[in-house]
């Protein structure tokens, strides 16, 4: 019987090398249901890398990753991704209207979201009514949250976002944060968020895992990791 | 044999040649005043090509009166040289000689089978050479042109194909767009080339067949045969070959290779 503490996301010994460089060394790490995770590092120290291998778009060259201790290589790519959704630093907003991009998830699988859902979705990330709205004329931050709901609208289990704040001027970065806690919650979902702003670490999760050099150095409570601040 | 080497006829076509490589060579002086360096590819591209069509042409003057079967040999070979120098296009795209080879085989092969089936294309080692290299250099430029743009489109949508896969799709759907435009930019020659026939420019297969004695008609009929062909050719040239490249873009675990 797995206990009740068993962890959603186990990381073993993943490592990644590619052209000749060693990017992750060595990285285990145990992500408990509903956790929220921050991955910071300086530039450089593998942390969308990582991000990159649980969502399988590259593959590990040793270690693997088990999902509810389930090897993720024994699930399907398409059916992983859409567990493990994941928002990059450029949202990368398809032609087409919000509402589109929004669908697309689903249909990939034949399943078409009604109007209703499509608006729940936008709702939720605090862009009501603009289903309809050419994605040329949104701003970042609006984007971003078009990315978001993209995202949520294949119904993920955990949310891999990939410093999804960085290219947002203060004020939006706040707000889009506030929204992803607020999601999170709501979602009971599993959260790993790469981002170089330590502040946000401290302000969005209860852990922080400290990448240097693509390996964990240090790993703990926001406290642990920054100091008591 | 001295005679055939110094004959006036190979005199006169070396020293065309000549002057017709100094032309090439002065656009290329104009295109450096830009900075703009092709010095070195082009002198190596018109003496190789020199040396090539002299090889070519001494190889039919000695099979022109052998077996048949020798045709298809020669025809392998080109297409064997056309796969090597269609593969340059696509070096990132993993397997790129092998995608040329089934490629331009299939596509170019498909088209002088059955138009010589036809009866479209003669079977004398004199028809099915000319005409069957002309399929195979006009399938490798348009493989080339479909390799070089997808792996172009590719790399400059990268993003957006990884989000697509993040979000679930299937390798074929996220770069369905990218296909359609590689396919279309490497067509757009043979289209051409079929659009301004007769009023922009008159090919020279038609202009050595009035030359030779054909009626001019005819010779201008079979031109356009000869460009229907080309376009036969490479059209189905650039469907196997982005298929082919498709499959390779991606891992067997649905990751983007190229990039």
């Amino acid at each position: 019987m797995m206990a009740a503490s068993a962890p959603f996301l186990r990381i073993e010994h993943l490592c990644r090398t590619a052209n000749g460089r060693s990017i992750i060394k060595d990285v285990s790490l145990e992500v408990h249901h509903g956790e929220v995770v921050a991955i910071v590092g300086p530039s450089g120290s593998g942390k969308s890398s990582l991000l990159r291998l649980l969502n399988r778009l590259d593959e590990p060259t040793a270690g693997t990753c088990f999902i509810e201790e389930r090897d993720y290589r024994e699930i399907s790519p398409r059916m992983l991704r859409r567990r493990l959704g994941m928002v990059l630093q450029t949202p990368f907003l398809f032609a087409g209207t919000v509402g589109d991009n929004i669908r697309f998830g689903p249909s990939q699988r034949g399943e078409s979201l009604t109007e209703e859902a499509v608006n729940q979705l936008l709702d939720q990330v605090s862009l009501p009514g603009f289903s309809e709205r050419a994605v040329q004329n949104l701003s970042g931050g609006e984007a971003q949250r078009v990315a978001i709901a993209r995202c949520l609208a294949n119904e993920p289990e955990v949310l891999l976002l990939d410093e999804p704040t960085s290219a947002l001027d203060d004020a939006v970065k706040r707000d889009v944060e506030s929204l992803v806690q607020r999601i999170v919650i709501a979602r009971r979902l599993t959260c790993l968020i790469v981002t170089h702003d330590l502040a946000q670490a401290r302000r969005v999760a209860k852990r922080v895992v400290l990448l240097e050099q693509g390996r964990i150095s240090r790993i703990g409570s926001p406290e642990e990791v920054f100091g008591g601040r | 044999m001295v005679d055939r080497i110094v004959n006036p006829q190979l005199r006169l076509g070396l020293t065309q040649s000549g002057l017709a490589a100094l032309a090439a060579f002065a656009v290329v002086l104009l295109a450096r005043g830009r900075q703009i360096h092709l010095e070195r590819e082009t002198v190596i591209a018109l003496f190789r090509g020199l040396t090539q069509i002299m090889i070519i042409g001494s190889i039919l003057v000695l099979v022109l009166h052998g077996p048949r079967w020798t045709s298809v040999i020669i025809l392998a070979a080109m297409t064997m040289a056309a796969a090597a120098t269609s593969a340059r296009r696509g070096k990132k795209i993993p397997g790129a000689f092998p995608v040329s080879l089934y490629a331009i085989a299939g596509g170019a092969g498909c088209v002088i089978a059955l138009m010589t089936w036809a009866g479209v294309i003669g079977t004398a080692i004199t028809a099915i050479v000319p005409v069957g290299s002309m399929l195979i250099a006009n399938a490798m430029n348009a493989n080339g042109l479909v390799l070089d743009r997808f792996r172009s489109e590719i790399q400059a949508h990268a993003g957006q194909i990884e989000t697509a896969l993040a979000l679930g799709a299937s390798p074929e759907q996220t770069v369905v767009t990218y296909i359609q435009a590689s396919y279309q930019a490497s067509l757009i020659p043979a289209v051409d080339n079929l659009r301004s026939l007769g009023i922009v420019w008159i090919p020279g297969l038609m202009a050595g067949m009035v030359l030779s004695g054909a009626p001019p008609l005819y010779a201008a009929i079979y031109q356009f045969v000869v460009l229907a062909m080309i376009f036969a050719a490479s059209g189905l040239t650039c469907l196997i070959s982005t298929t082919l490249i498709r499959e390779r873009a991606f891992s067997t675990a649905e990751q983007l290779l190229l990039r």
